[in-house]
């Protein structure tokens, strides 16, 4: 039988806010446990949350980011379960009425396009950690992260396979942190995804029952998680099973999902509207202020690079991958005068082969956007041949100073004189009567070779196109 | 000093008569003496009161005082208190002290108030009768066979036998009326939102508000303008101009339209309850006011709504006291979830655990719609018959509870009737409006009886003026216990 397999993605984002969600305490990452947990986050008696109003407008900052629905008011909910690491007892989050409702989110796929429809952001709070083995036959617990805003995306069942739900998580995870909503740091939890699968018979209309596998927090344990959720239910389908509709846990080590709780066991949350927490009324002139924040959204800036640039559109989709990368690109275009596939080139190529290299992020890069654009208005303008133009780059990557200096210091500007080249020349067909002879009976190949001898002795800084031009009119004159 | 009301103590104190340290120290000698039989207070701090006193004399001499610099008052026991220690009246929080304090107890410590002592109560505010409390029963000083009401039994109490001239108390759904009625004192709950809850150990978060207990409404105007006002960490708190609670006192009563309920003066209604409301009416008129009648056909729904609501709430409010950070844990347990069962059984009286179940059972999925939503649904249609009401009638006026203070242990097998005694004062937490009772009279056991008055929205300063006015005419307000007098 040929199967389809239907996936929804719940995103959890952690928002780049300074403080909590309900309380004033940092939302800092590593500091020593409970350094950053106020009476809020630590429910002391008495205490009240008080709604972080930045949290609020980073969600709408999503919302308008996916053309989706600004609830106009929202309601704070009481997710109710008891855990030594969720201090009040319950969980506020939203859930009849979510911040954001609707929207959609376009993949750049291998083979094409795909729109996937968002459900619904709603905004909730974390709950903090449970530290197990670190005390005799005890658990501790580090309320640090407890009340950190969380915006959670969820996704329609839109996506088809293991791939496309990597693309979508990816596409996700740039969009969130291109509008600066989210560190999208997956090693400090900050982007957190849970996938839905299920499987049906090609063809067949309705739902397969489907799995919720939690927690996973990297691209890689996502395609695999999914990977091997299809195949455990199409062989448990194929063996005559049914699929049980459970939440599941990603083994990484074993690389394999396995049972956390099933439907039956499943919490009774007693979801009701927080006393504590009014609506959040949010009106047209706050969505407005928000938008005129917004930075140019990657899909449109994906079509204005394709536009203005005349980039290819492979090249445009690279670039805006990452807001670091697409202001890299475009610092460097207008510090090369304008040479944009041939920044595109380098960015795509050296740069990125050298990040990845190093494990730097392209805003540490030790090559600014500027030298980069200055390298290559030096190639451009002849200054440096393109082989040359590495070495340049290495330079800069270690450090030596501007591209001029560099050029300078190590003498590599490119010769463009031609009585130079023309000496240079001379001197090769002299020391090579026998090569030059076997070019003029014919054996055009041997050019070749006295090229090569020419660069090598102007120790690779001939300005090729003059060389190969005066090489070709010497064998020629006589 | 302990039957002047506070304009007279403030006087005294800015003229030097008498100093704070002087005050505070008499009224410590009667808890000293009086507490011991009728168990208002959980606990004293004589050392920590008595360097509040000083400081407080300081800000005299100083001329930094405030009307209310010096003036000793009791705190209820529901709020936390920077370096006190806040119980609840539960075995849960036996030994709890916050590192904070709650924002009323911050505007009181501002003012210069000193505090003598927090105040018994039923446990987590869950009772009409203070006999829920872990730290035993409080006796009504009229009679010590019976209970002061509840929750703030204790803070009434203290107020009535001249513990402490004034103190807090909250009101979910008639904790600061019904204990005021059946004590014979004063006692007001304002409009939701205008006393901060912040640092007040929440019961249901939609119902609970703090307001002053005192002997007369004049005292409760003066500890309201140190009591209201805009608080940022309480996201319900509305953020209005301050207000002077004492500015309609003098406002003369001629004309005013008291709407009479026919549902508060019907069936269940004990009769001497009933003569001496009539009686008070009677008074409001000699005074110049017109009765009308008006109808709140939803209220009748009240305990049912007020009794799915507020346990609702409650147990999802109550879900913070785990054994895992602070408060009781029970000494010995096997996992996680035997601790959390042993450490709430056990830390929680059977009140408190009656409505966690009822609330945790009206939220429970295929009971939510049917209990949660049905009964908001007709807390708005109580609402709104108020609403009509006051196109109508500028205050409206029953009476506080039902019956006069019962004796100790009359219903504590019986919750639903305990549950009644909050008939006429529950609608008024669940429409958001202010309510007061006033003592008016007494029954034929000499236990006193109170007048409930309700007013519009932010309607405070007016209903305290109602009331003073009633007071300039009756002396009910002054006359004293005899077993503390």
């Amino acid at each position: 039988m040929q199967w389809e397999v239907v996936i929804g993605l719940e995103v959890h984002a952690q928002l780049a806010t300074r403080s909590k969600i309900f309380s004033g305490a940092s939302t800092a990452f590593g500091a020593e446990p409970n350094t950053q947990a106020s009476a809020v986050d630590i429910a002391l008696p008495g205490v009240l949350p008080v709604l972080n109003r930045a949290a609020v407008e980073h969600a709408i900052r999503f919302g308008l980011a996916v053309d989706a629905e600004i609830n106009p008011k929202s309601v704070f909910a009481r997710k109710n379960y008891f855990y030594p690491d969720l201090p009040k007892g319950y969980q506020i989050s939203q859930m009849d009425e979510p911040v954001v409702k609707g929207g959609s989110l376009r993949l750049i796929l291998p083979d094409g396009e795909k729109t996937i429809r968002l459900t619904r952001a709603h905004l909730e709070e974390d709950a903090g950690k449970s530290l197990h083995g670190d005390f005799h036959g005890m658990t501790g617990i580090d309320l640090n992260r407890a009340g950190t805003p969380l915006l959670e995306i969820v996704s329609e069942p839109d996506m088809r396979s293991a791939v496309e739900a990597v693309a979508y998580a990816r596409t996700l995870h740039g969009l969130v942190t291109w509008l600066g909503i989210c560190d999208g740091n997956m090693q400090e939890g900050s982007f957190r995804c849970d996938a839905n699968v299920s499987v049906r018979p090609r063809g067949q209309a309705a739902f397969g029952t489907r799995c919720e596998i939690k927690n996973l927090n990297s691209f890689r344990f996502l395609e695999r998680a999914i990977e091997f959720e299809v195949r455990r239910q199409i062989e448990l389908i194929e063996d005559g099973g049914t699929v049980r509709q459970e939440t599941r846990l990603y083994d990484a080590d074993r690389d394999e999902t396995r049972t956390m709780r099933t439907k039956e066991d499943a919490f009774d949350y007693r979801y009701f509207p927080d006393p504590d927490l009014l609506p959040l009324v949010i009106g047209q002139q706050w969505i407005e202020e928000v938008r005129a924040s917004m930075p140019e959204l990657p899909s449109a800036m994906h079509n204005r690079l394709v536009a203005q640039y005349g980039l290819p559109a492979y090249d445009a989709s690279i670039l805006t991958a990452s807001r670091g990368m697409a202001d890299y690109f475009e610092q460097a275009v207008a510090a090369s005068g304008g040479a944009a596939k041939q920044c595109a080139n380098w960015i795509m190529g050296d740069l990125s082969a050298a990040l990845n290299r190093h494990g730097i992020d392209i805003g540490a890069s030790p090559v600014t956007a500027a030298q980069l654009g200055q390298l290559v208005a030096r190639v451009q303008d002849g200054t440096l041949s393109g082989k040359l133009g590495k070495t340049v780059f290495e330079a800069l990557w270690q450090g030596e100073g501007e591209v001029d200096v560099i050029i300078d210091n190590r003498g590599l500007r490119q010769v463009s004189d031609t009585g130079a080249i023309a000496a240079i020349v001379d001197g090769v067909l002299q020391a090579h009567p026998a090569q030059v002879a076997e070019f003029r009976a014919g054996k055009e190949k041997m050019l070749g070779f006295l090229i090569g001898q020419a660069m090598k002795a102007s120790k690779g800084k001939a300005n090729p196109q003059q060389l190969n031009e005066m090489m070709l009119a010497r064998l020629r004159a006589d | 000093m302990i039957n002047e009301g506070l304009k007279q103590l403030s006087a005294a104190l800015a003229a030097r008569r008498i100093s704070s340290e002087e005050l505070a120290r008499e009224y410590l000698a009667r808890i000293d003496q009086l507490n011991p039989q009728i168990n208002a207070f959980i606990t004293v701090n004589p050392d920590a009161t008595m360097q509040e006193a000083k400081t407080a004399d300081a800000m005299l001499a100083a001329g930094t005082a405030g009307p209310l610099t010096g003036i000793p008052l009791a705190h209820k026991d529901i709020f936390c208190m920077d370096g006190w220690r806040t119980t609840c009246a539960s075995r849960m929080l036996e030994n709890f002290v916050a590192p904070y304090d709650a924002h009323v107890v911050g505007l009181c410590r501002q003012a210069g108030m000193v505090c003598l002592g927090k105040t018994n109560m039923d446990e987590f505010a869950m009772g009409s009768s203070n006999e829920t409390s872990w730290f035993g029963p409080v006796r009504n000083p009229w009679d010590m066979q019976a209970v002061p009401g509840g929750s703030s039994g204790g803070s009434a109490a203290a107020v009535a036998a001249r513990l402490a001239p004034v103190a807090t108390g909250t009101d979910t759904g008639g904790s600061i009326r019904q204990p005021a009625a059946m004590t014979g004192i004063t006692g007001l709950k304002p409009t939701y939102g205008v006393v901060s809850r912040y640092g007040m150990i929440a019961f249901a978060s939609s119902l609970d508000q703090a307001g002053p207990m005192a002997r007369s409404a004049e005292d409760c105007a003066m500890l309201m303008n140190a009591m209201a006002g805009f608080d940022a960490r309480d996201s319900t708190s509305l953020e209005r101009e301050r207000e002077d609670y004492t500015r309609d006192l003098g406002q003369p009563l001629a004309g005013l339209r008291i709407g009479l309920p026919k549902e508060f003066f019907a069936a269940g209604l004990s009769g001497d309850v009933a003569r001496a409301v009539d009686e008070a009416l009677a008074e409001y008129r000699r005074l110049g006011a017109v009765t009308v009648e008006v109808s709140l056909p939803s209220s009748a729904l009240s305990i049912p709504v007020y009794y799915v609501l507020a346990p609702a709430e409650a147990s999802a409010n109550l879900s913070r006291f785990d054994g895992v950070r602070y408060g009781h844990r029970a000494a010995e347990y096997g996992d996680l979830t035997d601790m959390y069962q042993k450490t709430r059984a056990e830390g929680f009286g059977a009140e408190v655990k009656r409505r966690i179940m009822i609330g945790t059972y009206v939220l429970s999925h295929g009971y939510y719609d049917a209990y949660y939503i049905k009964a908001q649904k007709i807390r708005r249609l109580i609402a709104e018959d108020f609403a009509k009401a006051f196109a109508e009638c500028d205050v409206i006026m029953g009476p506080t509870a039902p019956e006069t203070a019962f004796d100790l242990g009359a219903k504590n097998s019986d919750p639903v009737a305990m549950y009644l005694s909050d008939i006429y004062t529950i609608a008024v937490n669940l429409a958001g409006l202010p309510g007061m009772s006033i003592p008016c009279g007494f029954d034929s056991r000499q236990r006193p009886v109170g007048l409930q008055l309700i007013g519009n929205y932010f309607g405070e300063a007016r209903l305290l003026g109602i009331a003073h006015q009633y007071q300039l005419a009756t002396d009910w307000h002054q006359r004293v216990p005899a077993a503390v007098a």
